[in-house]
């Protein structure tokens, strides 16, 4: 099913790998004649229709392709091609999508008490030096740190990042919410844990307590700038 | 210049009016100059406790839509010359109170009293935040039980928006062998939640009740435990280092809820 094409000139390539296709753009000439080349090369390509849909993974090297771009991208190569684009990976990014990469990568340290009915809001990951106490709550688009108690919420990942984690030197928590997970307290009374942390584990589709010890293997990219770029 | 405290906790029917009418009359019993200051429109008890009520003629509504001047308003206490009382209204409209209205009153108190304390209705409406707009001190008052200590918390939150200094905590009813059997959160779970200074507990004692029923505060009682308690308060408000109570009759049993105990003022 391997399209190559080797002509000299050309402004695009296409690969297969074992986790599918990825489309290359060669980053010189213009949107349009890429467009052009595209269009004609997938016009020798008819996939009959009960064929499955095709992942693909477009790399741009240097070249700048902003949304309304991507959108045509996806119309020509989806539809009646059955493929579909998982991914752009381009060089180049917009100066806003880098500022607000950098706020979300940015570790905020706050050192204060989160009471019943505050709630403190943020953006990346958050370091929290004191405790969230029953009714208090603390919500962040990256990861949480407690270095005090968690009795009350915690809420890592809300902007829909699965792979955000939440840890705490000492968690007995009312609730742990992971992007779109909720996890509650057990209705019996319980013993919290020290030094522990929730992530959610995919294989039982749900969050789990672990030692932090686990972080470094599960959760490798916890520190990266790299991840959170992946995640948008 | 004197100074305003008022008396706090969120939750009803935790000892708010109680510990007003004590920590006033043991301050008093110091020979102390001390008004207390009912803020629970439409729900007075203070007067009652105080043995008061049928003194009142003109009430703190009164004296905001000026009806009658401040030292009008203002009841003798019985027993001490230097204690007095400004009523709640009973029937007015609660709106009538403003944070502004409060101010001016507890501004002109200060030249004349050491003490002013206000006691505050529940809740964190209106209510509560004319309660707080004078004051320079806060105490929180809580009871060993999750949901109070919950409200308390919430006080405590709220008041870190002010220009209070951080509140002190009393923990009142404590009743030992709830405790004991683990039937009530102890001490040092309510100030590893609270994480404020503890400024005295009060055991639950009938005592208080029965004292409240015939309008004379409990701290005048010499011997009763809330009574000592309550003037065990009163003595680390002016700055005396007076160790907690034992709940039991036998000592040494709160050591090491004093390592906690940090006087503040
Ligand atoms: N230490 C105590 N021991 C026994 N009863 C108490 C004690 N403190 C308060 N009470 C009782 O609890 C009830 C509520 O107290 P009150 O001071 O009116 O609370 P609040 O002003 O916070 O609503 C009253 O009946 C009072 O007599
Ligand atoms: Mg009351």
């Amino acid at each position: 099913m391997n399209i190559n094409v080797l002509e000299e000139n050309q402004s695009i390539t296409i690969k297969g790998t074992k986790d599918g296709l990825t489309l290359f753009i060669n980053d010189r000439g213009s949107f349009e004649d890429v467009m052009k080349e595209l269009g004609d090369k997938l016009s020798e390509y008819n996939p009959k229709k009960d064929e499955p849909v095709v992942p693909m993974t477009v790399k741009l090297g240097d070249r700048y392709i902003n949304e309304r771009q991507k959108q045509q991208l996806r119309e020509l190569i989806g539809g009646k091609n059955r493929f579909t684009i998982d991914f752009f990976d381009s060089n180049v990014i917009h100066r806003d999508e880098a500022l607000t990469w950098k706020e979300n990568s940015d570790v905020k340290v706050i050192n204060r008490m989160v009471r019943s009915g505050q709630v403190l809001e943020n953006v990346g990951d958050l370091l929290l030096i004191g405790d969230v106490n029953p009714g208090g709550r603390v919500v962040t688009t990256g990861n949480v740190f407690i270095m005090g108690n968690l009795f009350g919420i915690a809420h890592a990942g809300s902007n829909g990042d699965r792979e955000a984690i939440i840890a705490a030197s000492y968690m007995k928590p009312s609730q742990l919410r992971i992007a779109d997970y909720i996890s509650r307290a057990p209705d019996y009374e319980t013993e919290g844990v020290y030094m522990e942390c929730g992530l959610i584990d995919e294989g039982q589709d749900k969050i789990v307590i672990d030692r932090l010890q686990v972080l470094s293997h599960k959760r490798k990219g916890i520190s990266g700038f790299e991840r959170r770029i992946l995640n948008g | 210049m004197g100074e305003a405290i008022v008396i706090t906790s969120g939750k009803g029917g935790v000892g708010k009016t109680t510990t007003t009418a004590n920590i006033g009359t043991a301050l008093a019993l110091m020979e102390k100059k001390v008004c207390l200051i009912d803020t629970d429109i439409g729900l007075r008890n203070l007067d009652v406790i105080m043995g008061l009520e049928n003194r009142i003629i003109y009430d703190i509504v009164d004296v905001i839509e000026e009806r009658c001047k401040l030292g009008q308003a203002l009841i003798k206490d019985k027993r001490f010359d230097d204690l007095t009382l400004l009523p709640a209204a009973q029937t007015s409209d609660k709106s009538a109170v403003t944070t502004e209205g409060m101010k001016k009153i507890i501004q002109e108190l200060k030249q004349t009293y050491d003490y002013i304390i206000i006691d505050c209705p529940a809740g964190i409406e209106q209510g509560f935040q004319n309660a707080i707009a004078g004051a320079d001190k806060a105490i929180v008052i809580t009871t060993p039980e999750k949901s109070s200590v919950r409200d308390a918390d919430r006080i405590v939150g709220l008041l870190e928006n002010e220009a209070i200094d951080p509140p002190k905590m009393v923990i009142n009813r404590i009743r030992n062998h709830m405790i004991k059997n683990g039937d009530m959160l102890d001490i040092d779970d309510i100030m590893q939640i609270l994480s404020i200074d503890l400024i005295g507990i009060v055991i639950d004692d009938d005592a208080v009740i029965k004292a409240s029923n015939n309008g004379e505060p409990v701290a005048l009682q010499g011997s009763s435990k809330a009574s000592v308690a309550y003037r065990n308060i009163a003595r680390r408000m002016l700055g005396e280092t007076v160790p907690l109570q034992s709940l039991e009759n036998e000592k040494g049993m709160f050591q090491r809820v004093k390592k906690f105990f940090r006087l503040g003022s």
